[in-house]
């Protein structure tokens, strides 16, 4: 038996891209979920409503310091018995989204706290009402600032889907998986996972870093 | 909550592998971040690619996929199986040893320049200039870099379930979770709570260290560096 | 201008002289910054480089640590080489081990001080002496406190950097190119980073070692009263070249050129 064999490789291809496109599903949701609860975490935070302030950054820290599988099984054992039960998609989308939000809520904050004084004394000069504080001058500086570094944490959710092949997330490993449970052969699909994660991963993350230079010039 | 005893005695059985996982992967790490950190800048153009390919390669694949990598297809092409535990230790020190060089390498080139100049006035040797001036220095920036790395890692222990490694969530999942079905909220809250402390213990630990080497600069913490390494946590570009 | 004799190197002991530039010019891209700059220093002779802000006074200093190369022309300092190395009779590229070698006879005080933080003032004072000429740890001690005591900061042999003023710190970093025992130091703006308060007692500090030892200094200084009680010589600088060359009393009360007279003016009026 070779140790490779290129006929089975081009025979599992089609199935392992089309779990990919499932993979980069769950990856665009689950980003959407922590690039806006990230910053809706950010904003709550730098307003420091007691208790709530509290609650916030218990949860964060929480979240941050525990492991994103055990987060998963969390929702998709504990939230059934209070009635909500979701599709084990639905629950990888929730979990990686929560997840990333208290990393992106870091993020925003460094980006919000990198703004000089000075714009919030001319907003006050202004008598500026505080959403559009927010919504027009603090933000759309704080924002732009900080996109390379979203960016990264993207390319990290990305990375961060197979985890969900434990709850039955079809993804591109789980299918490797698959594959390799009818032939018993693991070399080519694994191989192959591999490959498709660092073909998309790493010119995204050049892309990245072309970014962050292009800021740092700026 | 009649359960709480057994779930925590089930869970506890998990620790120590948690714990070597971790320690093992630490240590690897440690190793590997400081020796391809260094690699990364060297003169050579040709290390500098090696070491390229290593820290991107492992930076662009998902941490699964080299635990599966590692354990199921490197048996096939080399002809021994290695056991879980230290499959899972080898790619926990693999994947997080190439974040690890990205922060060494960022942390010795951010040493002023000026500081090298005055080693170099001193007449001092490259190496030495390394050993007893930038290093020292450099030290003291990756500390709170590293302690997110080590939390990461701590955090990516979790995976090694998915190769039967009895730790703390395979515990929770495989044993507990069949067992005490009524009762997941509370396998998971303590769950969370070992996590928690462990997580607790590193960066306890990584204070300490940046304190005595703070100290050794003259200069106390800096809280404005761990706030900045938070905001790069587990991407440590 | 011959090349220097590389067989005498015992500084002072000739009247060759300590530093030599022949036809040097240094570039950064397409800057010319020095062009065809010749110039001799002789042994235990005290010069001050003066010029406006750009005039490339730094980039002198700088090609004499050998903290940046030149594009033409020689530099030697005690006889040897140390743009080049003399191999088989031939100019080549200096390597660094020779490097380190003739470094061991410059000793440079920086204007920002840059003393090693993750050291105290005695590791800062002992790290040459014991790395690089080979004194053990007590001879380089005894030399630590000799010097702090020079300086006036015996009793700061144990504190960090961070510890001290800027003046302190200052004080420290030429002891620490003292303790080298260098043939010769170079002194770059020193004082420009310190209060005002400071600047005398460094000042006072570096005319006592000008007086009491034979090194030969450079001096890069806007403080032209010390210029004038400090130098055998002054050097005026002009876009990269020597203006004019002579004694404190000529050059600064009656210079040759108008550009040196605006210069002082306006440095005067400050
Ligand atoms: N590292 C460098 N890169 C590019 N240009 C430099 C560099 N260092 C100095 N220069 C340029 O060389 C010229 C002389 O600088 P310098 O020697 O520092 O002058 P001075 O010390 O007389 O003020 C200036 O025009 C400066 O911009
Ligand atoms: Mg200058």
């Amino acid at each position: 038996m070779p140790l490779w064999d290129w006929n089975y490789a081009f025979d599992i291809l089609p199935d392992l891209l089309l779990a990919l496109v499932t993979t980069i599903e769950i990856t665009v949701l689950g980003s959407v979920v922590a690039l806006l609860l990230g910053l809706v975490f950010a904003v709550l935070r730098r307003l420091h409503i007691p208790v709530l302030d509290q609650v916030l950054w218990a949860f964060v820290e929480v979240v941050r310091s525990t492991p994103l599988l055990v987060q998963v099984f969390f929702l998709f054992f504990v939230l059934p018995q209070f009635g909500i039960t979701l599709s084990a998609f639905v629950v990888g989308v929730v979990g990686l989204g929560i997840h990333y939000a208290t990393y992106t809520s870091e993020v925003y904050r460094a980006g919000i706290d990198a703004i000089p004084k000075g714009q919030w004394e001319a907003c006050t000069a202004l008598s500026l009402p505080r959403l559009r504080v927010w919504t027009g001058v603090i933000l759309p500086q704080a924002v732009p600032r900080v996109l390379p570094a979203l960016g990264n944490y993207v390319i990290s959710m990305f990375k961060e889907v197979p985890l969900l092949l434990a709850i039955g997330v079809v993804e591109v490993v789980n299918e490797a998986r698959e594959l390799g449970s009818l032939t018993f052969r693991y070399t080519e699909p694994y191989t192959i996972a591999g490959l498709l994660f660092l073909l998309l991963s790493y010119p995204a993350s050049m892309l990245v870093r072309r970014l962050e230079r292009r800021r740092a010039a700026a | 909550m009649d359960n709480l005893p057994q779930i925590v005695s089930v869970l506890g059985d998990g620790i120590p592998e948690t714990v070597i996982a971790t320690l093992g992967g630490v240590l690897l790490t440690i190793v590997l971040s400081f020796g391809a950190g260094l690699l990364l800048l060297s003169p050579s153009r040709t290390v500098r690619g090696v070491t390229r390919v290593y820290v991107e390669g492992f930076r662009g694949t998902s941490e699964v996929v080299q635990l599966f990598w590692i354990y199921f297809v490197l048996p096939v092409l080399v002809g021994f199986q290695l056991l879980p535990l230290f499959a899972g230790i080898v790619v926990l020190g693999l994947n997080h040893g190439a974040y690890g060089a990205e922060i060494v390498r960022g942390a010795i080139r951010s040493v002023p320049r000026a500081q090298y100049e005055g080693a170099i006035a001193l007449s001092l040797s490259p190496a030495q200039r390394m050993r007893r001036v930038i290093f020292p220095q450099a030290f003291v920036e990756m500390l709170p870099p590293f302690n997110n790395l080590f939390i990461q890692l701590l955090k990516s222990t979790a995976i090694l379930a998915l190769i039967t490694v009895p730790e703390v969530t395979r515990q929770a999942r495989e044993v507990l979770i069949p067992n005490y079905g009524s009762d997941t909220l509370l396998i998971f809250g303590v769950t969370f709570v070992i996590y928690l402390v462990l997580a607790g213990l590193i960066t306890l630990g990584m204070r300490l260290l940046e304190r005595v080497a703070s100290a050794r600069l003259g200069r106390r913490p800096s809280r404005a560096a761990r706030q900045a390494a938070k905001a790069t946590a587990g991407v440590a570009s | 201008m011959p090349p220097p004799d590389t067989t005498a190197s015992t500084p002072g002991s000739t009247t060759e002289p300590m530093i030599v530039f022949d036809g040097v010019e240094k570039r950064f891209g397409s800057n010319v910054v020095l062009k065809d700059l010749s110039f001799t220093v002789a042994p235990g002779e005290h010069v001050t480089l003066i010029g406006p802000s750009g005039s490339g006074k730094t980039t002198i200093l700088r090609l004499l640590m050998t903290l940046e190369q030149l594009d033409e022309g020689t530099i030697s300092v005690g006889g040897r080489y140390l743009s080049h190395e003399l191999r088989g009779g031939k100019l080549t590229p200096p390597r660094e081990k020779y490097l380190r070698d003739v470094r061991k006879h410059i000793g440079m005080v920086f204007q920002q001080f840059n003393l090693f933080p993750n050291m105290t003032v005695r590791g800062n004072l002992i790290e040459g002496p014991t790395r690089v000429l080979g004194l053990s740890k007590a001879e380089a001690n005894s030399r630590a406190e000799e010097l702090l005591d020079l300086v006036g900061l015996k009793e700061k042999i144990d504190a960090h950097p961070t510890q001290l003023s800027g003046g302190q710190q200052q004080r420290v970093a030429i002891a620490r190119a003292l303790a080298m025992r260098p043939d010769v130091l170079l002194l770059d703006e020193v004082t420009s980073a310190l209060d005002p308060e400071l600047v005398t007692g460094v000042l006072k500090l570096l005319q006592d070692i000008g007086e009491s030892t034979d090194i030969t200094i450079l001096c890069v200084t806007h403080e032209m009263g010390f210029a004038r009680d400090f130098s055998h010589r002054v050097m005026m600088f002009d876009g990269g070249r020597v203006l004019e060359d002579a004694p404190p009393d000529k050059l600064f009360t009656d210079p040759d050129h108008q550009r040196t007279k605006d210069f002082l003016h306006a440095v005067l009026d400050h």
